[in-house]
């Protein structure tokens, strides 16, 4: 299979009044055409900037990219001149934000920021976009559509505002979609409906999608695999089945085993202790170190990369982490 | 098996509020927040209440607590109907009645220290000395997890996890009987989330406390209650032990609640079945004839689930929902 995009290295920090905030410290992933990759991670652990730096949708200053490389067909991003990034960015990438009303402009009727994009990427007249846009619209499921491209954002509902924008991020009919938290902010029986649409769509077009989640939930049913971000780290990164049956980080094991299960199968919830890290220095040992059960002297001297694990079923499974957790041992001999 | 001494007992409560239009602001209909609902809280259990935004959990909450009138029902507390206690009166009975919010900071006050936030429930409702009163904060902190010797610390110092533990500490100072709860986990990170619940669940062995835990959050509420029940655009539709109330929903909207829940665990994603309801929820202050569901319900029919509005009734034993389709 062809990875779409290809990241290395990136880092990201921002230059603020009360000092440096270390948000992307060196993450690495690719995506696969039609692939479904799933980022997860507690809030603050750097999935939105990791992504929005891609496309420098980050303010910059305070933020800047240290480092890094971004390949996307062939291209590094991160050497775009603005203007260049923008023709990318609502034709080949798509880019669902959190917040519905972030990616609309309420002053502009619907149907024009639909249709503004497939006049300006695909060259299309007024009257090919408008019927395009309609097709969309229905495709999205909002009822009388043809009757509703007149009308602005705050007309519909959020449910509704966030299918709007999955229309505008795939009107171009993108080889990537990154959709950050696109269900969050929704009910779960709309957040059923935007997932359910979202795996057709895909089927449909085949593009790669890149989800931003902090609900494992919604990642366990929705991806093929999975990078879970801590202090702006990927310290894990399997296939789906895989990640969730035998998770080989000890934050990752934490976090699912604090998630209560709708079976009822969970007795007392494990806390995770502590808090998350502030992020105010470079990291230059574990992250996770000063909450984790595990940690032994090598780190808090020493981060840990992430590194290939031998798993039961085979495939991809990556683990940024010195303690081999079923072993119970160190993974690697220490250095001399 | 629980002796089943009932705590708050809910009758018809109703909560409209009023829109109003125009210059002479001329009142042009209700929002039907919360229409007409009914149950009863145990004492020692904790009753979960879910469903979607805007349902009327949080307004069902605030009313019970007297914290704005109702339109119309009764709320008993211990016995004693509320709803026509005077202010003075009321006073009595709130030390007996606290909450928990969402937000931690937004009921912190930010120039007080967290000393004298724990402390000013004591300095209004009792005649303790301050040397009592600091023992007491120092002691409440200690008891939620947190150092007894912040107490000179503003909230900003403390993070969103830490700070829900400071309004925990205020709501059991005056060892309440009731606490509301109303999603004082929602703005928490998953991990910090399993802390709270656990303390939550600690204090009411330990103090023998009575919850009323508001959420959306399906599974930790089957998680933390004794009892569920569900809301739908101001009604409740069904209320049950949990595990029957899981394990056997009996109403359409709970049965699609229920599967559009998404579980960690991609072996049993694959295969669920999913109920995917059509469209939005309508709006409280024009709420759909006959069943309110109607309009998205898989399974209505044409003909009493728009004219008649369902009857609320014991369809299995302690298991009660209101749909006309159940037998
Ligand atoms: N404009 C900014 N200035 C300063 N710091 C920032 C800025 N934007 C983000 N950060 C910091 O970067 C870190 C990573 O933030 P990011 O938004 O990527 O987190 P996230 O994983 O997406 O969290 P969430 O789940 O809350 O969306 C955070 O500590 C955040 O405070
Ligand atoms: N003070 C108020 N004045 C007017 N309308 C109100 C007021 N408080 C709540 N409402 C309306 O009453 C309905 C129920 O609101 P409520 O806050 O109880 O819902 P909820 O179930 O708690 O939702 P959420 O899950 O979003 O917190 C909503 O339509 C809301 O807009
Ligand atoms: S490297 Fe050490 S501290 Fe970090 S997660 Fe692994 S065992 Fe824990
Ligand atoms: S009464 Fe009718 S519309 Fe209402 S939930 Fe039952 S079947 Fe559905
Ligand atoms: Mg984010
Ligand atoms: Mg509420």
């Amino acid at each position: 299979m062809q990875s779409v995009l290809e990241v290395n290295n990136l880092r990201t920090r921002f230059r603020t009044q009360d000092g440096t905030v270390y948000a992307v410290n060196g993450v690495s992933f690719s995506i696969d055409e039609g692939e479904m990759l799933g980022v997860v991670g507690e809030s603050g652990s750097g999935k939105s900037v990791t992504m929005m730096s891609l496309l420098k949708l980050i303010p910059m200053p305070p933020g800047e990219i240290a480092s890094g490389q971004a390949i996307f067909e062939g291209n590094d991003l991160l050497d775009m001149k603005p203007d260049e990034l923008r023709q990318l960015r609502g034709h080949h990438i798509g880019f669902i934000f959190q917040d519905p009303m972030t990616s609309l402009n309420p002053v502009l009727t619907v149907g024009h920021q639909i249709m503004e994009p497939l006049r300006t990427h695909l060259g299309m007249t007024k009257q090919e976009a408008a019927a395009r846009a309609i097709e969309l619209l229905e495709l999205v499921g909002i009822p009388m559509a043809d009757q509703r491209l007149k009308d602005y954002p705050h007309q519909f509902s959020g449910g509704m505002r966030q299918r709007v924008v999955i229309a505008i991020a795939l009107g171009c009919n993108p080889k990537l979609l990154i959709a950050d938290e696109p269900t969050t902010a929704l009910d779960v029986t709309i957040q059923a409906q935007i997932i359910d649409l979202i795996k057709r769509l895909q089927k449909e077009f085949g593009m790669a999608i890149v989800w931003i989640s902090h609900d494992l939930g919604v990642v366990a049913g929705l991806a093929d695999r999975v990078a879970v971000m801590y202090g702006g780290l990927i310290v894990e990164k399997a296939d789906v089945r895989e990640l969730y049956s035998n998770p080989q980080h000890p934050y990752t094991r934490g976090l699912l085993g604090s998630l209560p299960r709708l079976d009822g199968t969970d007795d007392k919830l494990v806390n995770i202790k502590g808090q998350p890290p502030n992020l105010r220095q470079e990291p230059t040992s574990c992250p996770f170190a000063p909450r984790c059960d595990f940690a032994f002297d090598r780190c808090t001297a020493e981060n840990p990369l992430l590194e290939q694990v031998n798993n039961k079923g085979g495939g991809m499974h990556e683990v940024a982490c010195w303690w081999d957790i079923d072993a119970e041992k160190p993974r690697y001999d220490q250095k001399s | 098996m629980k002796t089943k001494e009932v705590l708050v007992k809910v009758d018809n409560l109703k909560k409209h509020f009023p829109i109003y239009e125009g210059v002479i602001r001329r009142q042009v209909g209700a929002v039907k927040a919360v229409d007409g609902v009914s149950f009863e809280i145990f004492k020692g259990e904790t009753l979960g209440l879910v469903g979607e935004s805007g349902c009327g959990k949080s307004t069902t909450g605030r009313t019970l607590l007297m914290l704005h009138p109702p339109t119309d029902g009764s709320i008993q507390f211990k016995g004693q109907e509320i709803t026509d206690k005077t202010g003075q009166e009321m006073r009595s009975i709130r030390p007996d009645m606290q909450m928990i919010f969402q937000d931690p900071h937004a009921c912190l006050n930010p120039r007080m220290t967290v000393g004298s936030i724990i402390d000013e429930p004591l300095r209004e409702h009792t005649n303790d000395s301050y040397e009592e009163r600091l023992k007491l904060v120092q002691s409440l902190l200690e008891l939620v997890g947190l150092n007894s010797s912040h107490t000179n610390r503003y909230p900003h110092e403390f993070s969103g996890g830490q700070r829900q533990r400071i309004g925990i500490a205020r709501a059991i100072a005056l060892k309440p009987e009731f606490i509301m709860c109303d999603e004082p986990i929602a703005a928490l990170d998953v991990s910090i989330q399993a802390q709270v619940v656990n303390l939550l669940e600690e204090l009411q062995e330990e103090l023998g406390l009575t919850y009323l835990f508001i959420s959306h959050d399906l599974s930790m509420v089957r998680h933390i209650a004794d009892r569920v029940a569900v809301m739908y655009l101001g009604k409740i539709v069904e209320l049950a032990e949990k595990d029957a109330l899981y394990g056997e929903p009996q109403h359409p909207y709970t049965q699609a609640l229920l599967s559009a829940v998404p579980v960690p665990d991609p072996l049993k994603e694959i295969d669920r079945e999913r109920v995917i309801l059509k469209g939005d929820v309508p709006s409280p202050a024009n709420p759909p004839s006959g069943c309110r569901f109607h309009t998205r319900c898989p399974i209505a029919n044409d003909k009493e689930c728009v004219t008649i509005d369902p009857e609320w009734r014991e369809v299995r034993p302690g298991h009660f929902a209101a749909c006309h389709l159940i037998d």
